[in-house]
């Protein structure tokens, strides 16, 4: 690489950082204009109209072949770009839904916002890295966003208690993830992962390369909450702000995972394996994952926590395709990750609207919310798809994105993985039910009082984000064409361009 | 006999009316519109009935649109269409639309409007089932039932109603959870072997694929077991009891009359010609579930004090009669199964609907709070007594047929132990009559103890609307079975080439296996490359 022309480089590649480089700076923008302008009521409807432009950039992007930019640095089109879609949906319904949130719990941050919008440029840049130091850059951009964004409401101890918990959970699993990257350069040499086959092929240090993805591996584990590294995600989840909750369990899941997908697949499931076997330990890691997560989440009555174990299940399910480690079981996952950002997203902003006052809405015990579902009947009946989807009923997205990770599963010869998948995930049926339940069978005289006379306002925002969820999860069986981009991401050879 | 997307009309129909019925303003309104849908969609399907080509009812039929579903990359297809199995089912299906309308006329009186969404979305997928040629398709179909039915008894449904409304689904959603990745792993075996590598779930194209034997064995039980909660075989029959007992009378006549059909044509339809040694190594354990399952259905249908109880245990006792006639492998016992489905569906439909007549009058099910009521219902007291008769198999109404062409069928199949199974069976016949003789009695005849039942009204003419079709079905049946039988007639003969054959072909190439009945004597065919049974796909 010739110094001299790396300027040029960089100009000509800015297109393929667009979307980073554009939420980077209205994200400072805001940020300024916040000093200026405290919480001006603005901020939430400029920031949701950038995160619409990148979406627009990345959904055109999703088309043309995967590429790399900055001297390999960062990958574009293709999978890079439909991972960037589903992170940026889930921004934009988060800050969609949370500008009502605050207001309801009588609260106003502009900074949320500009927060947000840091967090989703570290996201893209972690699930677009082509680069062991990128992945980096993005996992710290992000996390560090999402701490602060876990205790933005001060006033709330719980939620001090959750961002402290995260916080030095988080950097101890960084440190992990750090070490990690430092033996697995140690042992080969580069920090390109797609050039670890050439590296570990004519290495001697290789014992010491897989202590270093183990080390990686309990980053990222720590970072998607599988178990058993999961203890922070219950905690977080049900002390950060709603909205904040379904974002950090979709945009930042589906980022370290797509993150994880590629190092799998453009580096560590090249390799030459000789006696190690990665995709073992992939798969007792997914089936603690789903069982624990699962059996955990049962005896939870607050729905939050509930939703909270249940997306470690979900992780689970997501590390059942990656145990497979093919190319179908690879496509298989990213298609799950969007599935499962829809039913999230939606499940979450649900409960998020049921929040309507500090204080009540806070608890959101089952029980608080007895009969909810023919009072409110446009959060009530989405809720159903959203549970039964998650669930993984038909003809609900979930069911097919279910479908998509254990089937390559199944093909890939890891048919017990399967049939543990499908016997955990009847122990969901039952507490995802159980809010159905809740919500639709259960007499409203056995709710709160103050569930009982609340008229609190659905605003038109936020009931769209619920019904354009819902929708695109009844609707997505019958559009072949989403699984078939997946397929296409890596159906090509897996070798990228390199420097 | 193509009529271009009738059935795909007759099974979404409902589902186009679910949505319209949103905005239906009123309750009375809604209650018509449903019928309208209902009564229509039965309408469309009669042209099935006399548009059906019984000579050739082996194939499929009224095939329409298709198209890829899921993937390009997968061959998962919407690929629907009839054959002699499933057309009385489907009949069946639409012509209990309009009478659970009918029956929830009065008795739902809360939340009308998304009953009756639920009701209708619950048709849609049980006639998708009966018309799926494509078993992850019949998947789909088979799992969106239970959606509308974990509502339909747990909101409507009595004390114990959220019980039994998630025992229900989970129950159910385990066993085909589990049929699920043995789908997904036949899809990938059947697809290296004969369809160039591509994932299929296409029934014709796995027809063809003989599964090897060992692979046979727990794919079969995978399946077998989802299909046995649902019918319900003993000792998976728990649910039911609870199901019945606590659904809304609607719900209870679509569990009777077609979802636990599901159960019995998916072993049909799937278990048999797919995994057909894997069957017949099965069919004894599975005869002795079915007769336990008859004998202990029976008895404990005779130790009930609620009515609908009685009933709902009753419907073990006979669907036990169905697993026996379907595991027999001979013509006449399969073609009594499928005729046993349908009669079953009739005449418990039927009972079930006269208890919630009394239901909606009297608010019990207690057999003790009736008694003698012949005296004040006598024309209720009529369809009663024809019902519980066709039920309990009296020569001449719909019930004999199907039950002695099991018994019949079952006795003179040479699978071991089937004779003396049949014979234990065939105590089952008496029973039956025993404990719902004993419910007549005790309910309808007799002196008069409660002074409450006097002053009953007897039916009005939206309840006899309701049981005269039903009534008259029972002795139609009864007396001319043999036009319904001839629709299943050519269909059953093929099933039973096709195991045959692939029997032949499987337990051949596979040297270490122990044969098993009747193939030890039998000469097998030449060499595998010889035609199998002609009719397959159309």
């Amino acid at each position: 690489m010739e110094l001299s022309s790396a300027f040029d480089t960089i100009l000509v590649d800015l297109a393929g950082g667009a979307s980073i480089l554009w939420l980077s700076l209205i994200g400072i923008i805001v940020l300024v204009w916040d000093i200026f302008d405290n919480d001006a009521p603005s901020i939430p409807w400029v920031s949701a109209a950038a995160v619409v432009i990148a979406l627009g950039y990345e959904s055109f992007a999703v088309m043309e072949p995967s590429s790399t930019a900055f001297f390999s640095l960062i990958q574009t089109g293709g999978v890079a770009s439909f991972i960037s879609v589903i992170i940026l949906l889930s921004t934009l319904a988060s800050i969609v839904l949370c500008a009502p949130y605050l207001k309801g719990i009588r609260r106003s941050y502009g900074e949320i916002y500009a927060l947000m919008l840091f967090a989703t440029s570290g996201m893209i840049l972690l699930a677009t890295a082509n680069n062991m130091v990128t992945i980096f850059v993005g996992l710290e951009t992000m996390s560090i966003a999402l701490y602060i964004l876990t205790g933005v409401v001060r006033s709330d101890e719980g939620a001090l208690e959750s961002a402290l918990k995260y916080f030095l959970l988080g950097a101890f699993a960084t440190g992990f993830f750090l070490y990690g990257i430092a033996l697995m350069y140690g042992a080969t040499g580069t920090m390109y992962f797609s050039e670890f086959a050439i590296g570990y092929s004519g290495s001697d240090l290789r014992t010491l390369f897989w202590v270093g993805v183990a080390l990686f591996l309990v980053g990222f584990m720590f970072k998607v909450g599988a178990v058993p590294f999961h203890m922070w995600t219950p905690d977080v989840y049900q002390g950060a702000p709603t909205p904040l909750t379904g974002f950090m369990a979709t945009a930042s899941k589906a980022a370290a995972f797509a993150a994880l997908i590629l190092v799998l697949y453009h580096g560590i499931g090249t390799l030459e394996l000789g006696g190690a076997n990665w995709q073992l330990a992939l798969a007792l890691l997914a089936v603690a994952t789903v069982v624990v997560g699962n059996i955990l989440a049962l005896t939870q009555d607050n729905v939050k926590r509930m939703l909270a174990y249940s997306s470690i299940a979900h992780a689970g399910y997501v590390l059942i395709a990656l145990a497979a480690g093919t190319s179908e079981a690879y496509a298989g996952a990213v298609y799950y990750l969007l599935i499962y950002a829809l039913m999230n997203i939606g499940a979450f902003g649900a409960m998020s609207l049921l929040e309507w006052d500090g204080k009540e809405g806070r608890l959101q015990t089952l029980n608080s919310l007895s009969g909810i579902g023919f009072k409110r009947p446009l959060i009530g009946v989405t809720m159903i798809i959203f549970m039964f989807s998650l669930t993984g009923f038909p003809p609900l997205g979930g069911f097919f994105g279910k479908l998509a990770v254990f089937a390559p599963a199944v093909n890939a010869g890891l048919t017990w993985l399967a049939i543990v998948g499908v016997l955990a995930s009847v122990f969901s049926g039952y507490y995802y039910l159980r809010v159905l339940y809740v919500f639709w069978m259960k007499s409203p005289s056995d709710a709160d009082p103050a569930v009982q006379s609340s008229t609190f306002p659905i605003p038109i925002s936020s009931a769209s984000v619920l019904v354009v969820c819902a929708g695109l999860l009844l609707a997505i069986g019958l559009i072949p064409e989403v699984r078939d981009i997946t397929l296409t991401f890596f159906a090509q050879g897996s070798l990228l361009g390199l420097p | 006999m193509e009529i271009g997307n009738l059935l795909t009309v007759i099974i979404f129909l409902p589902l186009v009316g679910s949505l319209l019925m949103l905005f239906a303003p009123s309750d009375r309104s809604i209650r018509w519109f449903a019928l309208l849908v209902t009564f229509a969609t039965f309408l469309l399907s009669l042209p099935l009935w006399f548009g059906f080509d019984v000579v050739n009812a082996a194939e499929l039929q009224f095939r329409g649109v298709e198209f890829s579903l899921i993937s390009e990359s997968l061959d998962v297809r919407y690929l629907v269409g009839i054959d002699g199995f499933s057309l009385l089912l489907v009949l069946l299906t639409t012509f209990l639309g309009p009478i659970i309308v009918l029956c929830s006329w009065n008795y739902i009186t809360e939340n009308t409007k998304a009953y009756y969404i639920l009701l209708l979305i619950l048709q849609t997928g049980m006639t998708g089932v009966f018309c799926a040629f494509d078993i992850l398709l019949f998947y789909i179909f088979f799992e969106l039932t239970l959606i509308p039915m974990y509502f339909l008894i747990g909101i409507w449904g009595g004390e114990r109603r959220i019980y039994a409304a998630l025992k229900f689904v989970i129950y159910t959603m385990a066993g085909s959870l589990l049929m699920l990745v043995a789908i997904l792993y036949l899809g990938y075996a059947a697809g290296n072997a004969i369809n160039d590598g591509v994932f299929t779930t296409n029934y014709f194209k796995l027809l063809t694929f003989n599964v090897p034997f060992g692979m046979q064995s727990w794919l079969f039980v995978l399946f077998a077991f989802a299909f046995a909660i649902k019918v319900p075989l003993f000792p998976f029959h728990t649910w039911l009891p609870d199901a019945h007992v606590q659904a809304p009378t609607g719900g209870s006549v679509v569990l009777a009359g077609i979802l636990l059909k599901m159960g019995t044509y998916g072993l049909v339809r799937f278990c048999l010609p797919l995994f057909p040694s894997a069957s017949a190594s099965h069919t004894l354990l599975i005869g002795i579930f079915a007769v336990i399952g008859i004998v202990y259905g029976a008895l404990v249908s005779r130790a009930q004090t609620d009515a609908k109880k009685l009933v709902a245990y009753s419907s073990v006792s006979h669907l036990g009669f169905v697993v026996l006639g379907i595991f027999a492998f001979t013509l006449e016992s399969l073609q009594g199964a499928m005729i046993q489905m349908i009669n079953h569906g009739i005449s418990t439909g039927a009972l079930f609907l006269i208890l919630g007549m009394l239901y909606e009058r009297r608010h019990t099910r207690m057999m003790d709070d009736y008694g003698g009521i012949a005296r004040s219902v006598p024309v209720l007291t009529f369809f009663m007594v024809l019902t519980v008769l066709a039920s309990a198999g009296l020569p001449g109404l719909n019930g004999f047929v199907g039950e002695f062409l099991i018994l019949v069928g079952a006795f003179s199949s040479d699978a071991p132990g089937m004779q003396t199974l049949t014979v234990i069976a065939t105590t089952g016949v008496i029973l039956a009559a025993v404990y719902l003789l004993w419910m007549l009695s005790r309910m309808f005849f007799g002196p008069l103890t409660h002074e409450a039942n006097r002053s009953m009204s007897d039916l009005n003419m939206r309840e006899l609307v309701i049981l005269v079709p039903m009534a008259l079905l029972m002795i139609l049946l009864g007396l001319m079975p043999q036009p319904f039988l001839k629709v299943s007639e050519p269909a059953a003969e093929n099933l039973l080439q096709i195991i045959e054959h692939k029997r032949a072909v499987v337990e051949r190439d596979d040297p270490s296996l122990e044969r098993i009945f009747e193939f030890n004597q039998r000469p097998l065919p030449s060499s595998t490359s010889e035609a199998p049974p002609a009719i397959l796909e159309p």
